[in-house]
């Protein structure tokens, strides 16, 4: 790792804040309460404890879970730890997101935005971490994201759920006048045994609304833990399977309009031209408006029905600008390609003395490879929309989003209204995975219900424009050399990662007034911080600007990395002779969380036991989030191509809270991630994105699924995240077993270039 | 235009080009059919009609012919269809958005095949797109309510 001397000088990216800002403004401020913003929205009789917890006098029990439910189980796992500590069950709890506000801030979120790996418990590294977790707080950043929400939970949810009951209790012990002591809890009622009377929360819940809440609670024991640590059926499973409304795009208001939206697809480019007279007369239509914003330019469409806005935002006809920024996919490889040849860069990871190492290295001593990978769509299942109302100076915005607190900010500027005008309803999101941190689609919405005279119009974006309006996983490109030992280790190992800077990107689109300073982390993430032990390991990154948008793709840079780096250590292991399971035990000896995954896994799939004939099997591991996971893909050649039989998973996430909701996880980030692997890219033509719909930009689907087994381990010292960590060691894995099945070294993704999958 | 939805008479006016998924979100309030692709490569739109899986993104409303049902219309007499009950037996859906549609193919399937194999599944479910990957917990479900049936429940 880089000294402390040298990261301590050196500022860097994480989101709008530099870490210097966040110690600057001093403890206690940090450590200030935010307001509760329940009390202000109150039902008759109903009261509230804190930010998460309300109750009425009928027994209604309501959890806020601020975070966006986007299919990883939040909502289920949030009010589990409120209900664990409330002495209720899951099934007496109405979880509700909450409404926009700054009590809601993530810590988690920004905590890891420092420069060093998750096991670094340096008092240098835990010290950034607190303040970057307070810079959060002061930002009062509710946000969804980072595989962050349960880290960020797990002790604020549950000393809520404490905080709750202690005040219930002491009020019943008034009420029954007794000792607190005599009083126990159960299925949200207090019950004296001694006499056999009872009252429930809601009886009580305005009087003990009016006690102080204590200075410190004592949490559970997990030894006495009801809830957690089980599979809790999910609370919005019901809902889901009855196609009941709970999505942003289900959303249906008195005298609603409808809209869509048709931008430029050379992203930031004007209209040079524009007719708007055929689609203006076309029935259904009520008007069209010209879009200015700083996620890109073009025209909003008010119609009776979204149909009708579809139709017409394809019969306006417009010519564009020209792409200020590299055009096609050829002009994109070489920004790339220059940028790793610039010898510029940040490395985040500097161990022994490279130049040295490589300095007097024998040729057949050195492995050396060149990677690449595209940019990658989001493809929501759900595209993008929100819903927005425009009346009495007051804007009301529901949108299924990831960023409550910023979506009130950017709707506000967009607006020219005052923040505390602006009430955002956060609704399900039919997917999100870091697509929906965005504000495009509510900006939009938001906009055009500006021009609406009052009424509330829901803004549904076609595919097309889904697919050619995403901030796209950005394309990579990785320059990889290794020297390695006798015994076939790699003495010494040299990367340089370039990519567009994702915080760079969201910086121009969030605030555009504020330039980037210091290194991006996102753009090593994977590679910078893993666990191996390798004398001489330098990491470096360096930000190559294309000028395409890009964001945050489930497991950010975590998704190329993990596809290099696992690569690559299996070209040492080949290059070595060394089995690739071996490789990572003996170069993760120091991380027994590690080794563990990585004997899990191996122990499962049998690791090393012959395979029928036309089988081949590869091995990955990535540490991203706090997730320690190794995964095996088995792969198969049949007549009609490959098919990926199986595919093994072994994760560590410290303390495994919901095990039916993680196994769900780990599936679904491995399917994203061997989606992407099989056949996904983004290609750009004349500035424009040439994809735009699932005929072009497919997924993986049910013919296309293995069968999956998963094994969830808890030795890891810190707990993890679960929602992103499924997904780094899948591409390589299914890569690493293409090669053992074919010999082909497929160093490009999507790997379907050069193998057919049936 | 008048069209039988989930077994009550609705009535609206449309284009007869409009396509039936539009006509029953933003005409009839029914939003449990999905708008995920309009060019029927998804299946997030799914309904049945005249008890077939059908596109509702690309069928014209004007070429409606029979009864139209929604997700919303699948449970009858305050029961969950089976399909359902597995689904939420085996906790499949994750953001859930797809599963609408999911449900409307299974169903229609286990109604022409109540025994499928797994490359029956694979076959009839190819259409329905999940990006969650839900797959596993879908080809379980979907025993599990064959099951279901076979035993009436």
């Amino acid at each position: 790792m880089a000294s402390v001397g040298k990261i301590a000088r050196r500022t860097f990216l994480i989101g709008a804040a530099a870490v210097a800002g966040g110690v600057a403004v001093g403890y206690w401020y940090v450590s200030r309460p935010y307001a509760n913003p329940l009390e202000g929205e109150l039902a008759e009789g109903e009261a509230t404890f804190n930010p998460y917890v309300k109750i009425a006098p009928d027994n209604t029990i309501t959890v806020i879970a601020p975070r966006a439910e986007m299919g990883q189980g939040i909502a289920t796992a949030l009010a589990a730890l409120v209900a664990e500590e409330l002495d209720v069950p899951l099934d007496m709890v109405k979880v509700e997101h909450g409404p926009a506000s700054f009590a809601y801030y993530n810590a988690a979120l920004l905590e890891e935005g420092g420069p060093f790996p998750f096991y670094d418990r340096s008092l240098m590294a835990e010290t950034v971490r607190g303040a970057l977790g307070g810079v959060s707080k002061v930002l009062g950043f509710q946000g969804t994201g980072g595989s962050s929400s349960i880290r960020d939970g797990f002790d604020k949810m549950r000393q809520a759920g404490a905080a709750a009951r202690h005040v219930l209790v002491e009020a019943a012990a008034r009420k029954l006048g007794v000792a607190v002591s005599e009083l126990s809890t159960a299925d949200g009622a207090i019950e004296h045994k001694a006499s056999g009377r009872s009252v429930t929360y809601g009886q009580v819940a305005s009087a003990a609304a009016a006690i102080d809440p204590p200075a410190t609670v004592r949490l559970k024991d997990k030894a006495d833990w009801k809830l957690l640590g089980k599979a809790q059926p999910r609370v919005d499973m019901l809902a889901k399977v009855t196609g009941a409304p709970i999505f942003g795009i289900d959303v249906i208001l008195p005298e609603m309009l409808f809209g869509t939206v048709k931008m430029s697809p050379r992203f930031w480019a004007k209209p040079a031209k524009a007719d708007l007279s055929k689609a203006e007369k076309m029935p259904g239509v009520v008007k069209i408006v010209p879009l200015e914003t700083t996620y890109g330019h073009g025209f909003g469409i008010i119609a009776e029905n979204t149909w009708a806005a579809f139709q017409a935002a394809e019969a306006i006809e417009v010519e564009w600008d020209a792409a200020e920024y590299p055009a096609d996919g050829a002009a994109i490889s070489r920004v790339l390609a220059d940028a790793l040849a610039s010898g510029e860069g940040s490395a985040l990871r500097h161990d022994g003395d490279i130049d040295t190492a490589f300095a007097d290295a024998p040729r057949e001593r050195l492995v050396e490879a060149a990677y690449e990978v595209p940019y990658l769509a989001h493809a929501c299942m759900e595209p993008m929309n929100a819903t927005a109302q425009f009346k009495d100076g007051v804007l009301e915005i529901w949108s299924p989003n990831q960023m409550p607190t910023m979506t009130r900010y950017l709707c506000s500027e967009a607006v020219g209204i005052e923040r505390d005008k602006v009430d955002v309803h956060t609704t399900h999101l039919g997917g999100g995975f870091g697509r929906r941190g965005e504000m495009d689609f509510s900006v939009y919405a938001a906009l055009l219900a500006k021009e609406a005279g009052g009424r509330p119009v829901k803004v549904t974006w076609t595919r097309e424009e889904d697919i050619r309006h995403d901030t796209y996983r950005p394309a990579a490109a990785g320059r990889f050399q290794a020297r390695l030992g006798d015994d076939g280790l790699p003495e010494a190992l040299d990367i340089h990662i370039a990519s567009p800077s994702v915080i760079g990107s969201t910086l121009r689109r969030m605030f555009p007034s504020i330039s980037p300073l210091g290194p991006d982390r996102t753009i090593t993430d994977g590679s910078h911080n893993q666990p191996y032990a390798i004398p001489n390991y330098r990491v470096t990154g360096i930000a190559a600007d294309v000028g395409i948008p890009v964001g945050f793709w489930r497991s950010v840079g975590n998704s190329y990395n993990g596809f290099f780096h696992e690569c690559f250590m299996d070209e040492i292991a080949t290059a070595g002779r060394t089995d690739p399971v071996e490789l990572r035990r003996k170069l993760m000896a120091g991380w027994p969380a590690a080794v563990k995954v990585v004997d899990r896994v191996a122990a499962m799939a049998k690791w090393g036991e012959p395979l029928p004939s036309g089988r081949a099997r590869g091995f990955a591991f990535t540490l991203s989030f706090g997730g320690w996971v190794a995964e095996i893909v088995q792969v198969a050649d049949t007549p009609y191509g490959l098919r990926i039989e199986k595919v093994w998973i072994a994760a560590d996430v410290g303390i495994a809270l919901d095990p039916g909701i993680i196994e769900a996880q780990l599936v679904s980030g491995a399917v994203f991630g061997l989606s992407a692997a099989m056949g996904q890219e983004i290609t750009i033509a004349d500035g424009m994105v040439e994809q735009s719909n699932f005929h072009d930009f497919d997924a993986m689907r049910i013919s296309q699924c293995p069968a999956f087994e998963v094994a969830i381990l808890e030795n890891a010292e810190r707990m993890g995240g679960v929602g992103e960590i499924g997904t780094p060691p899948a591409a390589p894995a299914l890569a690493n077993a293409v090669f053992a099945l074919t010999g082909k070294r497929i160093r490009t993704l999507p790997l379907s270039k050069e193998v057919a999958f049936a | 235009m008048r069209l039988i939805v989930d077994g009550k008479s609705i009535e609206f006016e449309a284009d007869p080009e409009m396509p039936l998924l539009w006509a029953l979100r933003d005409l009839a309030g029914k939003t449990g059919p999905k708008f995920g692709c309009g060019i029927a490569a998804c299946g997030a739109c799914t309904v049945h009609i005249g008890g077939e899986a059908v596109r509702s993104c690309t069928l014209p409303v004007g070429q409606v012919e029979g009864e139209v049902t929604t997700i919303e219309g699948l449970a009858a007499g305050g029961k969950l269809h089976p399909v359902q009950q597995a689904w939420l037996d085996e906790q499949v859906a994750q953001c859930g958005y797809c599963q609408a549609g999911q449900i409307m193919s299974a169903a229609a399937l286990l109604e022409a095949n109540p025994d499928p194999t797994d490359q029956d599944i694979d076959e009839a479910m190819n259409g329905n797109l999940c990006r969650c990957g839900t797959y596993p917990r879908i080809r379980a479900a979907i025993k599990k309510a064959a099951a279901l049936k076979t035993a009436g429940i």
